[in-house]
């Protein structure tokens, strides 16, 4: 039994190569395997790699999918995310315990099944879900996950949850998932009529620097949420030194509230891939990686495929489109559950099979990226847009929409509304007009551009959805006139505490003192100088973090104080007596009341 | 000398060589950018965002930032010192720090850092975390109680002793500082004479035995605040 489970991590770490570059992939293959990454396992797997163990271990306590302790055969990761919350996941999550016999964080005595937390899984149009193994279980109740856990108990299967199928490729037999695509509104850039290598055959009639030349005309600016435009990232890769050049695909969508990139990866996986293609073409490279969020492990075997597909096509691989000389082929990297790995430093890290911990900049990823190799790191939506402009020119792609940001934009819009799903907007249509597109005319709050991005109120519900108004990756959260705006904000920065890297100070602790003292003024124990101590605080973790987590992470916080003061001011009280309001006597005196049976006889209550 | 060249901090005009970072520079013209995980001979960290300047507006930590001609630094300004203040804050209310009873005390830097912001109590409640010590080790001892995160260990035993003793495990407010090995330092092939025992700056890495070899009172920071013996170099060119 020792031998053999010691000789399957051998072979296991044999299948990468022994490469301490493809740890990731090794310590995820273990995880598979065993249900963990044990203490041994880790010494096996330094050993062979030719790492340490404490590397190892690093890794493996990094990311939210893998474990150093025995889970079950059977692991149920419930989205605890917002729109997942306010579907109602604390019930749904009780219903697993009381099923289950188990809390969360915690296997059954039979080793059968293990109760996790996550965070977004990227379904927040058909939440509250949870990921069973990789079969994403949506629109749960209460009795529909009572009856998905007995049926566990009573299968061990989660292939046993699939009853009927989703729509599109999501019923194909590569993917066979109850996920629905819930494309709302096709536009002309993404979701349009795609003829595999039409783009290719016209990017390859070009010089590589021309090629970028029209994604610069075209003022395609990164879709991912920062805006870079894309053209200047191209030539700066193409301009750095290096023998190897890298072109990654930054697939690992994990802003609360967005879901637009799976289903782009679940029906134009192939527009996706020809924009990394011409990418290669354009940046001198051979490489490109897909670097897929651990969330969407599911859809790994339909892009395999499809990569597959395009390798007979004659689009990957040798020669491409029968350019002589032209090489290009992509692998996919799968992530583990770690929302900073979206960031591009990180993952690039993570790629390398390290912890997902942002780099120092610079060097900048086109100079100095993956194996220290230039390397360009583009959004899912980003190299689709880049296809299209090479198969329908620049000046067409600049016409559409706004001028200063051209394009379309996808919209992963959930919450209070009519119609949940991805809508393909024109760039600089006004939140009001989104509004009444997917049916949402009571808004009182819609969360723009994530828990990252801002919090608006009716009185700026006519700004722009651009780059220069209201800037967002492509999440829209919508929220009706009965929600906590206050609770949703404190939801927001636990999502934060547990996704940081904890690399930098500020983002560490930081967020940590920011929800705290949220959290008490939400529990009416604030004073009016709360407001200035969360926005010194906030303004502190924003101008000092290290990347754009922490520069980021106090915006729920921040922009509900802009947009939502009343809120604010409701709950805070002057304090009269000279006490700390923040300090609760009761709260301290509690456990010795317990313990006593009595008051203390100075304090009247 | 093509390969020096002049930039400004704080309307001062200071040299640099090219491949100095902004840190680099400004010790060498004797101008001191507060820092704690910063430490000379190891690659920098850029961890806890003490030493944040502003290049041409921009907040950026001056350890990693290569230096680069004409750009124009703030390093004393109130609102950066503000920051620096509450980042020095951070790390004492993070973990668990007794000054009073540390043996470190006088020669820690992070205590340095506080009595030269003058602060006497952090502006944020303490978090009072539990973390472990680890005493198994005959000459070092870890208590994590009074680690601030800064990888000093990690990189000093990585890229200095060559031996990967020590690496950051967990992430978030969970991270922490492990050994190479199942659980105990004891077990690790570290030894008293490692580059990595001698550079935590605070008091969580100790080597035993020695703590207070250096009497209270002529420790590094009893008589002068960190950063002076950086100014003073400045006086002197002066």
């Amino acid at each position: 039994m020792q031998t053999s489970t010691n000789g399957t991590i051998i072979s296991l770490c044999k299948d990468y190569g022994n490469s301490p570059m493809r740890l990731m992939d090794v310590v995820q293959a273990v995880q598979a395997k065993f249900g963990h990454v044990s203490g041994e396992a880790m010494e096996i797997i330094a050993r062979q790699l030719g790492t340490h163990r404490v590397e190892v271990q690093g890794v493996v306590s990094f990311y939210a999918f893998l474990s150093e302790q025995p889970q079950g055969k059977i692991v149920i990761r419930l989205s605890n995310c917002a729109m997942g919350n306010i579907g109602g996941a604390q019930q749904i999550g009780e219903a697993l315990e009381q099923e289950l016999g188990i809390s969360f964080g915690q296997t059954t005595p039979d080793s059968m099944i293990s109760l996790e937390h996550t965070s977004c899984i990227g379904m927040c149009d058909q939440c509250p879900a949870a990921l069973v193994n990789d079969v994403v279980v949506t629109g749960l109740t209460p009795d529909s996950a009572r009856e998905m856990a007995r049926k566990l108990k009573q299968t061990g299967d989660p292939r046993s949850l699939i009853t009927q199928p989703g729509e599109g490729n999501n019923a194909s037999e590569l993917v066979n998932q109850m996920v629905r695509n819930n494309l709302r509104k096709a536009g002309e850039v993404i979701f349009s009529d795609y003829q595999p290598g039409a783009a290719l055959a016209k990017a390859l009639e070009l010089s590589p620097e021309e090629l970028i030349g029209q994604i610069k005309d075209s003022k395609l600016r990164g879709r991912g949420g920062a805006g870079f435009p894309t053209g200047m990232k191209w030539e700066f890769a193409r301009r750095a030194k290096g023998e190897r050049r890298f072109v990654i695909c930054n697939a690992d969508e994990g802003e609360p509230g967005t879901f637009k990139d799976r289903v782009i990866l679940t029906q134009m996986p192939e527009l996706m891939i020809e924009g990394m293609t011409l990418a290669g073409y354009a940046i001198g490279s051979s490489e490109g990686i897909i670097y897929l969020r651990g969330e969407y492990a599911y859809l790994r075997r339909f892009l395999e495929a499809t990569l597959d597909q395009r390798r007979a096509a004659g689009l990957l691989g040798k020669d491409i489109g029968g350019k002589a000389g032209f090489y290009f082929d992509i692998r996919i990297q799968m992530g583990a559950g770690a929302y900073i790995c979206g960031e591009e430093t990180a993952l690039i890290a993570s790629a390398e099979g390290g912890r997902g911990e942002p780099k120092n900049r610079p060097p900048f990823p086109a100079q100095k990226g993956y194996l220290d190799a230039p390397t360009i790191v583009n959004n899912v939506e980003t190299f689709c847009c880049a296809a299209r402009v090479a198969e329908n020119g620049p000046a067409w792609f600049a016409a559409i929409g706004d001028p200063e940001s051209p394009g379309t934009k996808l919209l992963s819009v959930s919450g209070d509304i009519e119609r949940p799903g991805v809508y393909e907007m024109e760039m600089g249509v006004t939140v009001t007009e989104l509004l009444a597109e997917v049916g949402a005319q009571d808004a009182v709050a819609v969360q723009v551009g994530g828990p990252s991005g801002q919090c608006i109120g009716q009185d700026k519900f006519d700004n722009r959805i651009s780059y220069s108004d209201l800037a967002t990756g492509g999440s829209m959260m919508v929220f009706g006139p009965q929600r906590d705006v206050l609770e949703i904000a404190s939801h927001f920065m636990e999502f934060f505490i547990e996704e940081s890297c904890g690399f930098c100070t500020p983002c560490r602790v930081g967020n940590v003192l920011l929800k705290q003292r949220l959290d008490l003024i939400r529990e009416g124990q604030g004073e009016p100088s709360d407001i200035d101590y969360l926005t010194e605080l906030g303004k502190a973790v924003k101008v000092t973090s290290r990347c754009g987590l922490g520069q980021t992470s106090p915006n729920p916080i921040l922009t509900t104080i802009e947009n939502f003061r009343a809120l604010y001011d409701s709950k805070l009280h002057e304090v009269t007596d000279g006490m700390q309001s923040t300090f609760d006597i009761n709260k301290a005196l509690g456990d010795a009341v317990r313990v006593q049976g009595r008051q203390p006889v100075h304090f009247d209550d | 000398m093509s390969d020096t060249f002049t930039f400004t901090i704080d309307g001062v005009e200071v040299t640099a060589t090219k491949g100095q970072t902004i840190i680099e520079a400004a010790d060498q013209s004797g101008v001191y950018i507060p820092r704690l995980c910063y430490c000379e001979g190891l690659k920098p960290y850029g961890g806890c965002r003490i030493c944040t300047v502003l290049i041409n507006g921009r907040p950026q930590a001056a350890c990693t930032q290569p230096a680069a001609p004409g750009i124009e630094v703030t390093n004393e300004s109130a609102e950066l010192n503000k920051h620096r203040r509450a980042l020095i804050d951070m790390h004492f209310v993070e973990g668990n720090h007794f000054c009073m009873f540390c043996e470190k005390s006088g020669d820690c830097e992070l205590q340095a850092l506080a009595y030269r912001f003058g602060i006497t109590a952090p502006q944020y409640p303490y978090m009072f975390p539990k973390r472990d010590i680890d005493a198994t080790h005959p000459d070092i001892f870890i208590d994590r109680n009074r680690c601030v995160m800064c990888g000093r260990c990690v990189q000093a035993s990585r890229d200095v002793d060559g031996k990967n003793v020590f690496q950051f495990v967990g992430r978030g407010s969970d991270k922490r500082v492990a050994v190479n090995s199942e659980a105990n330092l004891a077990d690790t092939d570290m030894a008293a004479s490692d580059k990595a025992a001698e550079v935590c700056p605070v008091g969580a890495l100790l080597r035993k035995r020695v703590g207070f070899a250096k009497p209270i009172g002529k420790r590094d920071y009893d008589n002068t605040p960190i950063g002076s013996d950086i100014e003073s170099g400045k006086s002197a060119a002066q």
